[in-house]
């Protein structure tokens, strides 16, 4: 009887567990293929100027802007009164610690750059970040330091599921502007929303399978954290732009666009994502 | 004997092909490098933030190409405009862009770039590569420029790419999108660059 129930509960689990993963596989599936139609729609529909691809140079068109303006605006005191504050009180922390942080965070996206890098066909790069996951994980101490990078296993690009939907050639879609979130487009949002579908380890062993060791609690602290993390790092740069920018909206709109553009084209090389024909029109004048 | 003057013959052409691009390469790579120092000179010295932001204006009329980054601003607009609206504009964006200009790199008060290398697009265009080295606040920053070589005694800076992302895209992109919801009224983007320098 014993043995019997450690068999079944044993069987359970490894049901429960099938389910789970065929479920996620399930989800991450339907979201890509759903990304499919929205991408082929937009494109039918469209004038010509939704259509991107790779190194595409052509707009994308901003369908919901005066919703869009109302979050960014919502986005902009949030920030103001929350999110700056807390990033100028993160930088009098002591650099190490900064750095350690940032650290960990960077080592704990890599469960979601990995099965991307390979999605994308970068077999190499995968192989490459998996060993940094697994030497920062450990002589790293839970990635809090570099030793990877000491060690040739360096230059680490995130990577996520909407890069490996644009490097599938999937449309970016409208421009929308998401409450706290910021910018994005329908693809990229469709990309995020394979991180809680299962396409994201970190949010599955926190939020989906509570564990003994980690809890809601550690997923979105660490995504909290990474929000002020990457804010202390552009005060300046943003302060610098808006005050700056005629229209501050659009001049976030152009860098995100471009931001993303130069990720899928995973390139440094700037004549890869730039339109010389744009600068040739001038001179035609 | 026939063989080497051939030789000799094929290594003179290739010399004379590589010879004038390399010229091309070399200016606008000291061109940023003198233009960089000079800059970090000002933006390090003990002068008012007046003083310093009248010689980086001085700076960017010499070195940078304002008309040209105007026209390329204006997009698809560029064409809908008549000649008194071209003055008007040409002169409205000139006080713009310096004092935008200036404002954004008087907030920098030693900077310290590294001029690294250069990639020769084509006859109008080089990319300089250069990097803004980290300080406690912020990390290392990729500064790109594009340097329009048409006249290769005279370089002129056209546009600044930060980590991949231009500068003038992003401008252009802004004065369209400004155009656009003022329902495609020059008059628009006229107010509120007057507003800008005059605020």
């Amino acid at each position: 009887m014993g043995i019997f129930n450690i068999k079944s509960t044993k069987y359970r689990f490894t049901f429960v567990k099938d389910t789970i993963k065929n479920s996620s596989m399930y989800r991450i599936f339907i979201i890509f293929i759903f990304s499919l139609f929205v991408s082929t729609s937009s494109i039918a529909g469209s004038d010509g100027q939704n259509e991107l691809s790779k190194n595409s140079n052509g707009e994308v068109k901003d369908c919901f802007e005066t919703i869009n303006r109302g979050v960014f605006a919502f986005n902009q005191v949030l920030d103001n009164v929350i999110v700056e504050p807390l990033a100028k009180g993160y930088r009098y922390l002591p650099s190490p610690l900064r750095t350690g942080t940032s650290n960990a965070l960077n080592n704990l996206s890599l469960v979601v750059t990995i099965p991307n890098n390979l999605l994308q066909g970068e077999i190499g790069l995968a192989g490459k970040n998996t060993g940094r996951f697994i030497v920062n994980s450990t002589i790293g101490i839970l990635g809090f330091f570099d030793p990877a990078s000491k060690i040739g296993l360096n230059d680490y690009e995130k990577e996520d599921w909407g890069q490996t939907l644009g490097t599938w050639g999937v449309g970016e879609g409208c421009y929308i502007v998401l409450p706290i979130l910021g910018p994005s487009t329908v693809r990229d949002t469709i990309g995020s929303l394979a991180n809680y579908m299962g396409g994201d380890a970190w949010y599955n062993i926190t939020v989906r399978n509570d564990t003994r060791y980690v809890s809601d609690f550690d997923y979105y602290a660490s995504v909290g954290t990474n929000g002020i993390d990457f804010r202390a790092k552009n005060i300046e740069s943003f302060d610098n732009l808006e005050k700056n920018s005629l229209d501050f909206y659009a001049s976030v709109k152009s860098l995100y666009l471009q931001d993303r553009r130069k990720k899928i084209a995973n390139s440094d090389d700037i004549t890869e994502t730039m339109n010389d024909s744009d600068w040739d029109e001038i001179e035609t004048q | 004997m026939k063989f080497k003057k051939i030789k000799k013959i094929f290594l003179i052409i290739l010399a004379l092909i590589i010879l004038p691009n390399s010229k091309v390469f070399a200016d606008s790579k000291l061109f940023i490098s003198k233009l960089t120092s000079e800059a970090s000179k000002v933006l390090a010295s003990n002068e008012s933030k007046e003083q310093k932001m009248e010689k980086l204006i001085n700076l960017a009329e010499k070195n940078v190409d304002i008309d040209g980054i105007g026209r390329y601003t204006l997009g698809k607009y560029r064409k809908t405009l008549n000649e008194d609206q071209i003055k008007e504009y040409e002169n409205l964006f000139r006080k713009y862009f310096l004092k935008s200009f200036s404002s954004r790199l008087s907030e920098y008060t030693d900077p310290k770039i590294n001029v690294i290398s250069e990639e020769v697009i084509n006859s109008k265009y080089t990319i300089v590569f250069s990097v803004l080295e980290a300080d406690e606040k912020r990390p290392e920053i990729k500064i790109d420029w594009r340097v329009y070589t048409v006249n290769p005694e005279k370089p002129l800076v056209r546009d600044l790419i930060i980590e991949g992302l231009s500068l003038a895209r992003t401008q252009r992109e802004e004065f369209n999108s400004i155009i656009q919801n003022g329902e495609g009224d020059i008059k628009v983007l006229f107010l509120n660059l007057r507003n800008f320098i005059s605020g």
